[in-house]
C-alpha cells in the first residue's frame, strides 16, 4: 500500500494511527494512561509544577528557569518520553493562549518608562514554540516540530498533520497534543502517535 | 500518487510597496525599508524597516472605503495583502485559511490589566477570516521566525491529507515596543543597517510586513488550476527540524538546519547540484549567519547563489519566511537574482556564493530556509513550472 492509499484509508478509519500513551495535566493532577500518578494540594500552578518535578524524580535544573507554559509541556512530555530513544519522534503541539502568560509578564516590565527593565530571560519565552525547544533539548530530539495556535483543541487537525509527518517518513512517532496555560488556567493533554 | 500542490498567486505589503510588483521594482533599484525610527519613548532610535502609517491608512481607506469595522494597524496590513488574492480566487468550504505570526496584535497589551481579546492569535485570524468570508476554522502557525516558511508547508501537508483543496496563507508581524525592547535586551539589534554574512555584521534590524500566498492542489483530471494563472510554482518538499541545542542561540553545528534542508531536498527528489538559488535567513547576528554557512556547506550548497533579504526588509519575524519566499519566486519569474544587500566582506568561516549585484539567471529550483528561537529551523523546495 503506498502512502497516499494508506492515508485515504486512514481518513476513513483514524484508529490506524495508534495512540500509545497519554498524559493529562489539569486541576493539580497528572494522569498517565488513565492512572492518576500525582496529585498536589498546591494552590498555584507554580507550586504544583515544583511538587510534580520532585515527585517524578526529575533531575534537570533547567526546569526551574522555564516559564509556566514550558513547565506544563515539559512535565507532560516527561511522563510519556521517559528515558527511551526519541531520535525519530516529532513534536506537534497546539494551544489557545500562545505565550500570553509570559507576554503579559514581559509587558509589565516595559509598561513604565521610569521602571523599564526588559529581561532577555523572560523575553525568550514570549514565543509558544519555546516549550517544544525545551523538550527537544532534554531528549536530544533533532526532529520535526510544529506549534499551532487554535481557538480550541482540535485532535483531528493535530492527528492529520502528524499523520503527514509519519507518512512522509520524517519521523516514526509524534508526541502530539494540547498545552494550554494562562495564569492559573491550564490543561495539558499530550499523547504519543505511531502508524 | 500524492497530490501535487502549487503556489499560483501572492502579494505583499511592506515599506517598499503595497503590491508584489511595487516591491520587485523597488528591490531592483536596490531600495531598502530600513531607516532610523523612534519606537520606544525616551530611548534612542533604532534601525528598523517600518511601514509609513499614513500611507498605510490612505491605501487601506482607498480599498476598504465602505469598511466600518475597527481594524488595528497589523490587521490593515494583512487585509491589504490578502485582498487581491481573494478577488482572484474563490473561497469554498474546502479552502483553508492559515495565518503565520509570532506576536500578532501584541501592542494591544500595553498598560492593560486584563488580556484584550485582540491579542489572542486565533481572534486575529478569525477576524480576518470572517471579513473575507472564509468558512473553515483558521489555523495559526506560531513557530517563531520559521513560521512563514512553515505555513506553506502546513498548507501543502493539509491539502495532501485530503482536508482541503486549496489554501490562503497570510503572514504578518508589526514593529512594536514589545519586540524591539526584547531583542534589544538580548543585545541582538545592529548598530546600523544590518549586514548579513558580512565580517562587520553586529545584529539584526527588526522589520514589519504582511504577505499572502494562494496554494492549490491539482489532480490532472481535476483542472483546478486555471490556465489563466500568471505563474505556477510546485511545492516539492519541506521539513522543520529542531536543533535540540539551545532555546535562544543557534546550533554551532547547524544540525537542525542541515537536517531540515536534507529532508526537504530528499522529499523534493532534488540534489544540491540542481538547486539554482537559496533564499537564506541571514539575520546578520554573528552566530546565526555562521551556523547557516556551516549547514549549507554540510549540504554541499556553498556554490549556489544565495542572498538574505534582511538588508531590504529587516527581520519581519513571522512574516519574513513568507515574504522572502514571494521575493524568491519573483526572482525566478524575472530571471534575476538580487544581491544580499549591505554585504561587502566575507564574514563567515565557510564559503558561500553570496550574490553581490543584480544578476540574470535561469531559476528552476529554489531552496528557502529559516531559523529561529526555540531551536527551530525550516526549509522548503519550490520549482518554477
Amino acid at each position: 500500500m503506498d502512502a497516499m492509499q494508506l492515508l485515504c484509508w486512514k481518513n476513513v478509519k483514524m484508529s490506524v494511527m495508534k495512540k500509545t500513551h497519554t498524559c493529562t495535566i489539569e486541576h493539580s493532577k497528572i494522569t498517565v494512561d488513565g492512572n492518576l500518578i500525582f496529585e498536589s494540594p498546591g494552590e498555584t500552578f507554580q507550586e504544583f509544577a515544583k511538587e510534580a518535578y520532585k515527585s517524578l524524580d526529575l533531575s534537570y535544573p533547567k526546569f526551574h528557569k522555564m516559564d509556566q507554559l514550558s513547565k506544563l509541556a515539559f512535565l507532560s512530555a516527561e511522563t510519556i518520553l521517559k528515558d527511551e530513544d526519541h531520535s525519530r519522534t516529532a513534536i506537534v503541539f497546539a494551544n489557545r493562549s500562545s505565550s500570553l502568560d509570559t507576554d503579559f509578564k514581559y509587558q509589565e516590565s516595559i509598561n513604565d518608562q521610569d521602571n523599564f527593565y526588559p529581561s532577555p530571560a523572560v523575553f525568550v519565552y514570549t514565543l509558544p514554540n519555546i516549550c517544544v525547544g525545551e523538550i527537544s533539548i532534554k531528549h536530544k530530539m533533532q526532529t520535526e516540530n510544529a506549534f499551532f495556535v487554535l481557538d480550541e483543541f482540535d485532535e483531528n487537525f493535530l492527528n492529520d498533520y502528524s499523520a503527514q509527518i509519519l507518512l512522509s517518513g520524517k519521523a516514526d512517532k509524534v508526541l502530539c497534543g494540547w498545552v494550554e496555560l494562562y495564569q492559573e488556567n491550564y490543561k495539558a493533554f499530550v499523547y504519543l502517535l505511531t502508524l | 500518487m500524492r497530490k501535487e500542490v502549487y503556489i499560483t498567486d501572492y502579494n505583499c505589503v511592506t515599506p517598499l510597496g503595497f503590491t508584489a510588483d511595487a516591491n520587485w521594482k523597488a528591490l531592483l533599484e536596490g531600495r531598502s525599508g530600513v531607516a532610523l525610527h523612534k519606537i520606544i519613548d525616551n530611548q534612542d532610535a533604532f534601525y528598523a524597516s517600518m511601514i509609513d502609517s499614513e500611507k498605510l491608512n490612505e491605501e487601506f481607506n482607498r480599498f476598504f472605503a465602505q469598511n466600518t469595522i475597527d481594524f488595528t494597524r497589523l490587521e490593515k496590513m494583512l487585509l491589504l495583502s490578502l485582498l487581491p488574492l481573494v478577488e482572484n480566487h474563490s473561497i469554498s468550504d474546502d479552502t483553508a485559511f492559515i495565518l503565520s505570526t509570532t506576536k500578532g496584535n501584541i501592542s494591544l497589551l500595553k498598560n492593560q490589566s486584563e488580556l484584550p481579546e485582540g491579542v489572542y492569535l486565533s481572534k486575529l485570524a478569525q477576524k480576518t477570516a470572517d471579513f473575507f468570508g472564509f468558512t473553515t476554522k483558521p489555523i495559526v502557525v506560531s513557530n517563531a521566525c520559521v513560521s512563514g516558511v512553515m505555513a506553506i508547508a502546513v498548507a501543502k501537508n493539509m491539502i495532501q491529507a485530503g482536508k482541503y483543496k486549496d489554501a490562503f496563507i497570510i503572514a504578518g508581524d508589526e514593529l512594536s515596543e514589545f519586540v524591539i525592547s526584547g531583542f534589544n535586551s538580548f543585545q541582538a539589534i545592529g548598530s546600523g543597517p544590518c549586514k548579513p554574512y558580512d565580517k562587520n555584521r553586529d545584529g539584526i534590524n527588526i522589520g514589519e510586513a504582511a504577505a499572502a500566498v494562494y496554494v492549490t492542489s491539482c489532480h490532472s483530471d481535476e483542472g483546478r488550476i486555471s490556465q489563466n494563472e500568471k505563474f505556477r510554482f510546485k511545492f516539492l518538499g519541506d521539513s522543520a527540524v529542531n536543533d535540540a541545542n539551545h532555546i535562544s542561540g543557534p546550533s554551532r553545528t547547524g544540525d537542525g538546519l542541515y537536517a531540515s534542508i536534507r529532508n526537504a531536498m530528499t522529499e523534493a527528489n532534488v540534489s544540491s547540484k540542481q538547486i539554482d538559488f537559496i533564499s537564506a535567513h541571514g539575520t546578520a547576528t554573528l552566530y546565526n549567519d555562521e551556523m547557516e554557512a556551516i549547514a549549507f556547506n554540510r549540504m554541499e550548497l556553498q556554490n549556489v547563489p544565495l542572498n538574505s533579504m534582511k538588508g531590504y526588509y529587516g527581520h519581519c519575524l513571522g512574516a519574513s519566511g513568507l515574504l522572502e519566499s514571494i521575493i524568491s519566486m519573483e526572482s525566478a519569474l524575472h530571471n534575476t537574482l538580487l544581491p544580499s544587500k549591505n554585504f561587502e566582506d566575507m564574514g563567515v568561516t565557510q564559503p558561500l556564493n553570496i550574490i553581490t549585484e543584480n544578476k540574470p539567471a535561469a531559476v528552476r529550483y529554489i531552496l528557502k530556509t529559516a531559523s529561529g528561537f526555540g531551536g527551530c529551523n525550516a526549509a522548503v523546495v519550490l520549482e518554477k513550472c
